[in-house]
């Protein structure tokens, strides 16, 4: 049996004038113990899929499953066996991190003592804070807290709406070492990021934008679709460089991408080619180098070619 | 553009910003970078004319953060991911509210409106209210905004986070071409690629400017492949966390 499995899932919000929709028929499947990411940008429809596989929501049409429950059906046991860290500090700011913590394990009938050894290294980290209020918290801690309560009542599945948002490199590198510890002790996890990079660290990804999946594969995978030769490019004039590249005919797509520019080359052109092109528009100190895609690479050529 | 001398601001025994000094020049791009709780808030605020300092010395397009916070405020550009323009008012309406709180002329305000239409490719979106635009037009449109009243230094304070991989490529087109006119861009970021694209990045730990140089020079004497790594490198000494 899948941890998840959503079909056709349609979500609309507004009338005729203003309708926006959230989800055009989103169909995935996730399997038990697998990490999966949903990526993509901010109004990708991440946090309404969420909300709906979470029975919070109801979707228009489609249908979906948690853990064998249909989410209309069987809201009752799936509300039960599932955890859920809203993008939106959800916790109460007036109790104190123990309170907290005791409120909802008591809410889902266990305490905490039962399931201690699951959130340990997490819990751990602010145990030596757990009289202070919520909201006195730091970013980080609200952070190990929130997700020491979506663990308390041990679900089997696991949602993490955009728990990385306007957090430092640092502490999502944290995070991610803390998602991995957790995945170890069979917890099938669904991630939302806007990061492309995190793409990397889960087991299976769906990119989405606009309500659309644009693809669902592994990492690797996804990669290997891209199916292109990628240079990276550089100069000593790197503004320069891109707006030159734009005019040469072998560019089917060139952006910045970090300290070089990634340049995607038509069929039938080589290396040699665009290196004479770019020095004969006077550059100095031009490096060219064909480079394995990113994540990001693959989002840019799907977003371009839907 | 911008200079300061050992800038120090001190809430009660905590010290947000510990004696920073660092120059930014004219029509650079600079990159202010930080973990979370490094105090790149509460410095950008106190460059912004909003907070005054504690001790130390700084100015900010030629006025002194001390004295002359309202033409500081007069002089510069200001974005943010979390707020920007206003949803309910049309585009239109926006640059009209925006240049006419910087005292610009009717004539002036026709004329800029039409160019930011134009270079945006938002003529046929004009009458329309920002709330129904896409996000990326809408940060994109922050940021013509932002630099509507032709200041000579615009800070730009996460003004990319979730925002999609091409119209963070559009979006930092549009900051390049507005170095090329001139304009000094101070800009947070934590997207490390986009550390990057800027000509000097510095990069603050507990309080303090921990390094600044050009990203190759960053990671240089550092020994590190990317900017990410470097960050990492830094921000692991930190001893203090975000608040």
């Amino acid at each position: 049996m899948k941890a998840v499995v959503a079909e056709n899932l349609v979500k609309t919000y507004g009338k005729k004038k203003d309708l926006t929709e959230a989800l055009k028929e989103v169909s995935f499947e996730v399997d038990k113990g697998e990490l999966f990411g949903i990526i993509g940008p901010d109004g990708a429809g991440k946090t309404s899929l969420f909300r709906i596989l979470t029975t919070l929501l109801l979707a228009d049409k489609g249908s979906a499953t948690v853990d064998g429950f249909d989410v209309v059906k069987g809201y009752k046991s799936i509300r039960k066996r599932v955890g859920y860290m809203p993008g939106r500090f959800s916790l109460y700011q007036d109790l104190t991190v123990a309170e907290n913590l005791e409120f909802f394990a008591t809410i889902f009938e266990t305490s905490i003592e039962e399931n201690y050894d699951l959130i340990k290294d997490i819990y751990s980290q602010i145990e030596p804070f757990k009289d202070r209020k919520a909201g006195k918290l730091s970013g980080g801690m609200k952070q190990k807290l929130a997700l020491s309560c979506a663990l308390i009542h041990r679900p089997s599945v696991l949602f993490l709406d955009e728990p990385t948002t306007g957090v430092d490199a640092v502490s999502r590198k944290e995070f991610w070492d803390m998602l991995k510890n957790l995945k170890k002790q069979g917890i099938t996890i669904l991630v939302s990021t806007p990061y492309m990079d995190e793409a990397e660290l889960c087991d299976k990804v769906a990119l989405i934008q606009t309500g659309k999946i644009l693809s669902i594969d592994t990492p690797a995978g996804i990669v290997d679709q891209f199916g292109k030769q990628l240079l990276a490019v550089r100069s000593d004039k790197m503004f320069a460089l891109l707006k030159d590249l734009k005019h040469f005919e072998g560019t089917e797509d060139i952006y910045a991408f970090g300290e070089y520019h990634h340049l995607v080359l038509k069929d039938a052109f080589g290396e040699n080619t665009i290196k004479d092109f770019i020095q004969s528009k006077g550059h100095q100190k031009v490096e060219v180098v064909t480079v394995k895609p990113a994540i990001e690479d693959c989002f840019i050529s799907l977003m371009k070619a839907s | 553009m911008i200079i300061t001398e050992n800038l120090t601001k001190r809430f009660g025994h905590f010290t947000a910003v510990d004696a920073i000094s660092f120059q930014v020049k004219k029509g650079e791009i600079f990159g202010f970078l930080g973990a979370n709780g490094a105090g790149k808030t509460t410095a950008m605020r106190m460059l912004c004319g909003l907070s005054l300092p504690t001790s130390g010395k700084a100015s900010v397009a030629g006025f002194d953060v001390f004295k002359q916070t309202e033409d500081i405020k007069r002089n510069i550009g200001y974005m943010s991911q979390k707020f920007s323009l206003y949803e309910d008012l049309t585009v239109i309406e926006n640059m009209r509210f925006y240049g006419g709180i910087y005292g610009k002329s009717d004539a002036f305000i026709r004329e800029k409106t039409a160019y930011v239409l134009k270079e945006l490719q938002l003529e046929n979106e004009a009458k329309k209210l920002v709330k129904s635009l896409p996000l990326g037009w809408k940060q994109k449109l922050a940021f013509s905004v932002a630099i509507f009243h032709e200041p000579s230094i615009v800070f730009l304070d996460e003004p990319t986070g979730g925002v999609d991989p091409v119209t963070r490529r559009e979006f930092w087109n549009l900051i390049y071409q507005a170095a090329e006119q001139g304009i000094t861009i101070f800009v947070t970021t934590h997207y490390m690629d986009e550390a990057e694209y800027c000509n000097r990045v510095s990069i603050m730990v507990d309080g303090k400017i921990e390094a600044l140089d050009s990203p190759t020079g960053l990671k240089q004497s550092f020994a590190a492949k990317s900017m990410d790594e470097v960050f990492l490198k830094l921000a692991r000494k930190a001893t203090r966390t975000a608040n």
